[in-house]
């Protein structure tokens, strides 16, 4: 699979340009079936490691699409590019590590680790599709899967009462997000007569009704604005994130984000790239909302699952600000912060759902007092997370919000980066306050529910994350290069010019 | 006549819309969907969509309302009971959907000109047309539907099976 090829010369097979998302699906057929065939009450660790090798095969397929060249498939359908890459790197890179997470947390607390493994996979497949998606119905029924998916693994703590509420309110609003997505592609195809980006593209240029192109915009972007927790829409998202198991609130706070995301860049820059005047307003007053009531809502949470969830709203809000920058700046910063965020808030999360464990028996923020104490190494983890996420030098959350606001800054924006830093600064208030609680508060006599324990897989995992913290904030090079080459595609239609950035990114 | 035709059932499938709303019992809401489905097809069947209106009748008025009722009767649901409603329902979700009516009604109203006219009935979609769409140009995410249905299935066994 790895031989060296010289692009352009070889005619290849249309299945290559999905073949992450094949290989995700294949792995996940594969398990589905083991399950039903293996004895109820057999641990069902080996379809854990099925999926994780099954997400390392994807990984590495989405590395080897850098080698072909930049292109499109099944009748314009799909396109795989350097853009479409970074972002399967990024989700394929939350799985693996949400995987490694769940090894050993439902084992013998549910009877449904299987499907457990299974959701997953057909998450991530969904998720992967909207990245390379240039086709507004694909991204429909791609998001619909990552929804889906995501819907149901939010209510897999099935024996308390949060988590199936979390659930229903999930489905509920979610559904009703999607029906206004949908909307937005049927105005789009009324004004440009296509659901193609690149042909609605050319009916943004042409100018093509504007103000049923506003609408459908604006339509569009509520729909995935719910899907990111942006304010006003994010109204779901503290009561979700309390009640789903914590293990998959790291990985919806983060791989589905990602996908969206990486869906409104691709409809804001590459379909709408000639309107920027008709979504730039709608973007501005969405990320201060976002960053403003995010941060205040987390200032006043006690629940520590909670603060987190209204930290994930601002933290979308300070993605957002990279929308307002320039084409290829902004689209970089965007990319790039999705990476760093995904690497601290899978960690805070995994980290959570080690200290609390399946029946959550740690949630509000005193009950994390003196947790350094007794549990130093996971502490320090923690902390690394908290101060990655408050955008502390040296950390992924560092280079992040840096890059998001010179971009910010330099396209003429200057107000919207300061009001970003002031919010910054109140964000650093309340992880800080978390962080005191476990370093400074004295230590509880300790409880009889404390039975947490690291497994192998579970440091792996944390080790993983802790690496990428550092990486993305001490040595960004690489994924920056990387996220640049995704944002350069944008350019043009996807063709052959574009095809020598990623590799020689690769050989460098 | 064409004209007559559309409004009688744009009335019809916006009363049933209504009535759906309105009703108490989980039974003549769905009566009511069956009204809105049916109406529905008598539309898109006005716009020359007959293979589209037929499935419409096919899937939604037979197959997924005869699921529908079937799932009412067993779970024996009755009267639901009203609440108030919420509050914020009231300040935020009400003005919201007005905002909402007024947008895009604005929107239609102002461009009634420019989207041209056309006469109801004036063309046919043939199958063939739309299987050429389906199977060639979308036949990827037609494909990829496999996986979403695949997930709804899981989802569902996960769901609604106990625990032992």
């Amino acid at each position: 699979m790895n031989e060296p090829m010289t692009p352009s010369m070889i005619a290849f097979s249309p299945a290559l340009r999905i073949l992450p998302e094949i290989l995700m699906t294949l792995t996940g057929v594969l398990v589905m079936l083991v399950e039903a065939v293996l004895k109820p009450r057999t641990s069902r660790k080996p379809l854990g490691i099925v999926a994780i090798l099954g997400t390392l095969a994807a990984i590495a397929a989405s590395v080897y699409q850098l080698f072909l060249p930049a292109g499109t498939a099944f009748f314009g359908t799909v396109q795989s590019d350097a853009f479409s890459v970074f972002f399967h790197l990024v989700i394929g890179c939350i799985v693996l590590v949400t995987l490694l997470i769940s090894l050993d947390y439902f084992e013998g607390h549910t009877s449904f680790v299987g499907e457990y493994y299974a959701l997953i996979l057909f998450g991530a497949t969904g998720m992967m599709l909207m990245t390379c998606s240039v086709e507004l119905l694909m991204v429909f029924i791609s998001l619909e899967i990552s929804s889906i998916s995501t819907y149901i693994l939010a209510g897999y703590r099935k024996r308390s009462a949060t988590s199936p509420e979390a659930s229903i309110k999930y489905f509920l609003l979610g559904s009703f997000a999607t029906a206004f997505f949908l909307y937005g592609i049927a105005l789009c195809f009324g004004a440009t007569g296509s659901t193609n980006l690149y042909e609605i593209a050319k009916g943004v240029a042409d100018g093509a009704s504007p103000l049923l192109l506003t609408v459908a915009f604006g339509m569009m972007l509520i729909g995935l604005g719910f899907k990111v927790s942006l304010a006003p829409f994010h109204v779901w998202t503290p009561d979700v994130y309390e009640g789903a198991p914590a293990p998959v609130v790291g990985l919806m706070s983060t791989a589905p984000k990602a996908a969206a995301f990486a869906v409104l860049l691709r409809i804001a820059y590459g379909a709408f790239g000639t309107a920027i005047h008709i979504w730039m307003p709608l973007v501005w007053i969405m990320a201060v909302l976002s960053m403003t009531i995010g941060n205040l809502g987390a200032l006043t949470q006690r629940n520590v699952k909670r603060m987190l969830a209204y930290s994930s709203i601002a933290h979308a809000g300070y993605l957002l600000v990279a929308f307002t920058a320039l084409a290829p700046m902004g689209i970089a910063a965007a990319s790039f912060y999705t990476a760093a965020y995904a690497a601290m808030n899978v960690g805070a999360f995994g980290i959570i759902s080690y200290l609390s464990g399946y029946n959550e028996a740690r949630t509000s923020l005193s009950d994390f007092a003196g947790i350094a104490r007794r549990h130093p190494v996971a502490a320090a983890a923690f902390a690394v997370f908290l101060i990655s996420l408050i955008g502390i030098p040296f950390t992924a959350g560092f280079f992040g919000k840096f890059y998001v606001f010179t971009a910010a800054i330099n396209s003429g924006n200057a107000w919207l980066a300061v009001l970003g830093l002031l919010n910054s600064g109140v964000a650093a208030f309340y992880y800080l306050r978390l962080l005191a609680q476990m370093y400074m508060v004295p230590v509880e006599p300790p409880r009889e529910a404390d039975t947490a324990h690291a497994r192998p897989a579970f440091i792996l995992a944390m080790a993983i994350l802790v690496l990428a913290v550092f990486a993305l904030g001490i040595f960004p090079g690489r994924i920056l290069d990387l996220a640049r080459a995704g944002a350069a595609t944008f350019s043009g239609p996807a063709n052959a010019a574009s095809q020598t950035v990623p590799v020689a990114l690769l050989r460098r | 006549m064409n004209v007559a035709i559309f409004i009688l059932f744009a009335l019809l499938c916006l009363g049933g819309a209504l009535n759906l709303l309105l009703q108490r019992h989980p039974i003549n809401s769905a009566l009511s969907l069956i009204v809105v489905m049916s109406s529905l097809s008598v539309l898109y069947l006005l716009l020359g969509a007959e293979f589209l209106a037929l499935a419409q009748i096919i899937v939604y008025s037979g197959a997924i309302m005869v699921l529908f009722v079937f799932v009412i009767m067993l779970l024996n649901a009755g009267e639901e009971e009203r609440t108030h409603g919420s509050r914020a329902a009231y300040f935020a979700g009400i003005p919201g959907v007005l905002a909402l009516f007024a947008v895009l009604a604005g929107t239609f109203v102002t461009l009634r000109l420019s989207f041209g006219g056309t006469r109801l009935g004036a063309f046919l979609v043939t199958t063939g047309d739309l299987s050429r769409v389906l199977f060639r140009n979308l036949l990827l995410p037609f494909e990829v539907t496999s996986v979403l249905i695949l997930v709804a299935i899981l989802g569902a066994v996960v769901l609604a099976r106990k625990e032992h």
